[in-house]
């Protein structure tokens, strides 16, 4: 195969994960969260149960004007959208979904990688807050700030831990040197990675920077038409995306009950979508956490488990 | 402190989410309560009040109604018209109907018009679907409060343990004097115990709103 088909095959590959995937976890929220809630959700849309209510979602966002205002920073504020897409869209190029270099880009500094590109996150935030010249959306900018920057540690901590133990940054090689016990072992990480993730990615209940009852909708607010659809996108990418790298992290990849050679898509794609429905499932269950308790959340809970955790794999990894 | 609040204190720390989590998991598992009721009708009890029809023939223009009615939306013209009876020595009096009009925009449901009808002329039907663009067309004429009448569920069985109608008794009695059976319909025209579906408004109707 030439270099420029491969490339393009995987190129392709990964545009179509990151255009698909976010529209079928945003359409499970829909009515993963309206039966919980005793609802029916989207009905009407497409036909069937409403399954194309995001795509009547993205038309209806296309045809709205697309506002700047006046007193915004224009090129800060049109900027934001896409700065808060492309980190999401370069993680995903490096995520493994199976074995034998089934990834967009094989990287042997992956973990090392995604974090850096996922820290790049709370630069939008602050970008779209700064830019809207809105006290509402300034408000929910530096709440997003002082969040993401807080759980950006135990986030890398968890991570650290995880890497430690299978002696390689890159996630491939991570997948490989995972075996279930480690579900045991590395659970508390498992946890903090992912109680961090879901801060990191601004979810429910840590929803703090567009709290829509308090902040009408944080840095949002300014947003309208495609702009405002990216930045939903963007979430729902995000979703995705702490998914997959629990999943590559802590729940073993592609590694199955069996057939992890030619199955091995399969098995990474059903634990990415069941730790997606668990972050649609707490959204659901738990209050937004107040500014207080969010930072002692992560200050006093998060950043000394994650560092007893680093304690323990050290010890475990050095004794073995 | 509570009784709830301790018996939380004492258990283990962090059973609360999961208590919250189970709640939601166990509603996702359950039957929707979502009524889909543009696309299915609802199941409405027999006696709900949706709109009041009117049996033009058993009105005598008593205007009791109107005199009852609490905001005032019932109007009533009426003529009075004479009705030669062969053989009785004069004309009899008889009252006409002109103008029998219900505002819906002004009526609260009450239902006393309905109670205190002496004649059986007025009627609660479960039909709900006649909201209109304009605030005007909320009157219904007589013609169109007999429409209603179409949609007015038979009246409920009579309780086999109760007594019987004062009007089966006296014909029972009236019977036995002259010797011959009293003539009594052997189904009386009563609701089932499960009403089928509600008859629907007209296409007529459901356009012109």
């Amino acid at each position: 195969m030439p270099l420029w088909l491969e490339l393009v095959i995987r190129i392709g590959g990964v545009l179509a994960a990151f255009l698909v995937l976010p529209l079928l976890v945003g359409q499970a929220e829909h009515k993963v969260m309206a039966h919980m809630q005793g609802r029916l959700g989207p009905m009407y849309a497409g036909g069937f149960h409403g399954w194309a209510q995001l795509i009547a979602d993205g038309v209806k966002f296309v045809q709205k004007e697309d506002v700047t205002p006046r007193a915004a920073d224009r090129p800060v504020f049109r900027l934001a959208p896409a700065v808060a897409l492309v980190p999401y869209l370069l993680v995903l190029l490096v995520i493994p979904l199976g074995p034998n270099d089934l990834v967009g880009q094989p990287l042997d500094i992956g973990l090392f990688f995604v974090l850096a590109v996922v820290g790049v996150g709370v630069l939008a935030v602050l970008m779209s807050a700064w830019a809207s010249a809105n006290k509402y959306s300034l408000l929910g900018g530096l709440r997003g700030a002082a969040q993401l920057l807080g759980y950006e540690l135990p986030l890398v901590l968890a991570a650290a831990s995880v890497a430690m133990a299978a002696g390689t940054l890159s996630l491939s090689g991570i997948v490989e040197a995972w075996q279930p016990w480690w579900l045991l072992w590395q659970a508390p990480a498992m946890v903090i990675f992912f109680v961090a993730g879901l801060a990191e990615i601004r979810r429910p209940p840590f929803d703090m920077p567009v709290a829509d009852s308090e902040l009408v909708f944080g840095y949002l607010t300014e947003y309208t038409g495609l702009r405002f659809a990216f930045l939903l996108l963007a979430e729902y990418v995000g979703i995705v995306v702490i998914a997959a790298l629990t999943t590559v992290l802590f729940l073993g990849g592609w590694q199955g009950p069996f057939a992890d050679e030619q199955l091995g898509w399969l098995w990474t794609l059903l634990k990415v979508a069941a730790v997606s429905f668990v972050i649609i499932w707490l959204r659901v269950s738990y209050p937004r956490l107040r500014a207080d308790q969010l930072q002692r959340l992560c200050w006093l809970v998060l950043v000394p488990a994650a560092l007893a955790q680093l304690v323990l794999t050290a010890a475990i990894r050095l004794t073995l | 402190m509570s009784e709830r609040e301790r018996s939380e204190a004492t258990g283990l720390p962090g059973s609360g989410l999961v208590k919250g989590l189970a709640v939601t998991l166990k509603t996702m598992t359950k039957r929707s309560t979502t009524a889909q009721y543009p696309d299915v009708a609802p199941e409405l009890p027999p006696r709900s009040r949706g709109v009041i029809a009117l049996l033009e023939e058993n009105c005598t223009v008593c205007m009791l109604c109107a005199r009852e009615c609490p905001d005032w939306c019932i109007y009533i013209d009426s003529h009075k018209e004479e009705v030669a009876v062969p053989g009785a020595a004069r004309a009899r009096q008889r009252n006409v109907l002109d103008r029998f009009d219900i505002d819906f925009s002004l009526c609260m449901y009450c239902g006393i018009c309905i109670e205190v009808c002496p004649f059986d002329a007025l009627y609660w039907s479960p039909e709900f679907e006649y909201a209109e663009y304009d605030i005007k067309d909320l009157l219904h004429d007589k013609d169109h409060l007999g429409e209603w009448m179409a949609t007015v569920p038979p009246p409920p069985a009579h309780d086999p343990n109760g007594e019987p109608a004062k009007e089966e008794t006296a014909a029972a009695r009236k019977a036995a004097a002259s010797g011959t059976p009293a003539v009594r319909p052997t189904t009386p025209a009563v609701r089932p115990e499960r009403r089928p579906a509600p008859p629907r408004a007209t296409d007529d109707e459901g356009s012109s709103a």
